[in-house]
């Protein structure tokens, strides 16, 4: 059995930071591995722990610093990686879902997998969609926000809870060949070992093209443009209490007892 | 063609508070097209969840009787069969856990573009979107260059439509390939109960990343003892399994409405504020002047919380524990 994992490596944003040229400015970043792809990867580690003959791959579309994020994936326990960049992709105005789908299916297409995990979004984009687009796209089933995941290797029958609004989950039972999109909270991602992490180096990352994978550059072509980013106005109007922490302690200690919150 | 069509959405018996936000959100984009706005409501009691959304500024609703609950591949298939109907200019869904579910599938289906979890719809030679990105730090504006397109939009971001409608219901004979059905609901769970009901207390302390490791907790359970308070928190909290899931605030948690509430070391995720917002007085405690939460706070302290919540301890004579 094979389970694809897709890794995004994520942008997060400073505290402070500044726009330029329609997007946030390079310093002003910092790049990790995807939070939701990394409870995706831990469940596909655990279903390959659990059961003999599974095959963890990651798959990743980023450009050759997102390998540090790519190595991440194996040092926690998956066995080999494909990332998927070229010149095209590079210079590609603006990857939407659709894009990204294209690429993946194309993946897909040649790992062939059983089951395909993705996280439920990404925290840069956050986007939300490009799990069940796939799906779409390959000709898979799926459910979306997953919080658990039971799977029946023998009858390929994968028996979910995705996680509704509300406190309330809906127990799905979903025939794989499948794409689940991974909520966090499902497992506890696990930190890579140093054990891990030197074994990591040595596995398989295969960087493919648009050719090697199939595709051509029309697929970049997106109907979307984003033409604008901007910080929100601000639409607070916060009573500020300050001071040194006793001080505004106090101020907030005082606030409280006059709403008779607190007696004393 | 210059039509919208939005999908609403119930579960269990009830119509949710999303689809009347998807008339107002529709109505004006219809508006500004030009076109009429239908509703589409499928599975369920279909009429009864019709007159519910029959509001002002609905032309037409479309009921497609089949099945109970939701189900992606029922809903793709009947939106597919109904758009390619009426032929809209635009798609609309609710950027719910369910619509996540479907849209994505439906517009990949119809190979139409599609945005997702937009806070703002403008028209004019085309379609322009508003969206955040990096949790809400920025906005973006998005051109859409077709003329059709899928949106989801954001609950809670429109208000909910109000009015009688006079709507013509109309059922629509979706034609559901039944051997298309590979996913099956088998029931429903509820979480967060257990032995304390936060959405029923005046005055919560809430914590989030900011209190950075789990061992901190008990410098946040002296001051919710000191004060008497009911502790609570934002998602990260629970997802790591520092608080039991019923502690949760937020979208997929608790919706709560205390006197007062403290958030102590949270940014203020749309998720979390979904929960909370309903607060009659709002409290932070964030080294971060630019967190979204400020947006929402009546009063704040701009401080690092492992320096204020113990001289708040002290204020009110409780144990300040070493952490």
């Amino acid at each position: 059995m094979k389970i694809l994992v897709t890794v995004k490596e994520v942008a997060e944003v400073e505290d402070e930071f500044e726009i330029s040229g329609g997007d946030i400015a390079e310093q002003y970043l910092e790049y990790d591995l995807n939070e939701w792809d990394d409870y995706a990867v831990e469940e596909a580690v655990q279903i390959s722990e659990e059961h003999d003959d599974v095959e963890v791959v990651t798959a990743t579309i980023g450009p050759e610093r997102a390998e540090e994020t790519v190595r991440m994936a194996l040092a926690k326990g998956a066995d080999r990686a494909v990332r998927v960049w070229d010149d095209d992709v590079e210079s590609a105005s603006y990857l939407d879902v659709e894009a990204k789908a294209e690429l993946l299916a194309a993946v897909v297409e040649e790992e062939d997998p059983d089951l395909v995990l993705t996280g439920v979004q990404a925290s840069d984009e956050s986007n939300g969609a490009t799990g069940v687009t796939l799906a779409e796209k390959i000709g898979f089933e799926w459910a979306a926000v997953v919080n658990q995941l039971d799977l029946d290797i023998e009858s390929g029958v994968a028996t979910v809870h995705r996680e509704l609004e509300g406190g309330v989950e809906e127990l799905t039972e979903v025939e794989s060949p499948a794409v689940l999109t991974i909520q966090s909270g499902i497992n506890e991602p696990r930190y890579a070992s140093l054990r891990g992490i030197r074994q990591a180096q040595s596995k398989p990352l295969d960087l493919k093209s648009l050719e090697d994978v199939g595709l051509d550059a029309d697929v970049l072509e997106s109907p979307l443009a984003q033409t604008d980013m901007y910080e929100p106005e601000s639409e607070g109007d916060a009573t500020v209490w300050s001071g040194d922490p006793e001080e505004e302690a106090d101020q907030l200690a005082e606030f409280l007892r006059d709403k008779g919150v607190v007696e004393g | 063609m210059t039509d919208v069509l939005a999908i609403t959405e119930h579960r269990r018996d009830e119509l949710r508070d999303v689809s009347l936000e998807m008339v107002t959100a529709g109505r004006d984009l219809a508006d500004q097209t030009g076109g009429d706005l239908h509703l589409a409501v499928i599975s369920g009691d279909v009429d009864d969840y019709a007159d519910q959304a029959n509001r002002e500024g609905v032309d037409v609703i479309h009921t497609v009787e089949y099945g109970e609950e939701f189900n992606h591949d029922v809903y793709t298939q009947a939106i597919e069969q109904l758009y390619a109907e009426l032929d809209p200019q635009y798609l609309l869904a609710p950027n719910s856990v369910n619509g996540l579910d479907y849209a994505p599938a439906v517009a990949e289906g119809l190979s139409l573009p599609l945005v997702t979890d937009v806070v703002d719809l403008e028209f004019e030679d085309g379609l322009t979107v508003t969206r955040e990105q990096y949790g809400g730090k920025v906005e973006t504006t998005i051109d859409v260059a077709e003329d059709h397109a899928a949106v989801t939009i954001r609950p809670a971001e429109w208000a909910q439509a109000e009015g009688d409608g006079d709507a013509t219901i109309e059922a629509f004979d979706a034609d559901i390939d039944e051997g298309q059905i590979q996913s099956t609901v088998t029931g429903y769970e509820e979480v967060a109960g257990g032995d304390v009901d936060i959405s029923e207390a005046d005055f919560l302390i809430s914590i989030g990343r900011g209190i950075d490791e789990e061992a901190n907790i008990t410098l946040i359970e002296s001051l919710v003892e000191a004060t008497d308070a009911t502790l609570s928190s934002s998602r990260p909290i629970v997802d790591n399994g520092w608080l039991p899931a019923n502690r949760q605030v937020g979208q997929s948690g608790k919706v709560v409405t205390p006197d007062v509430y403290i958030a102590i070391g949270i940014s203020g995720a749309v998720q979390h504020v979904a929960g909370m917002k309903g607060a009659d007085t709002i409290v932070t405690i964030n080294t971060d002047p630019n967190a979204p939460i400020w947006d929402l706070a009546d009063y704040g302290i701009e401080d690092d919380l492992f320096e204020v919540v113990p001289a708040l301890i002290e204020e009110f004579g409780g144990e300040v524990p070493d952490v």
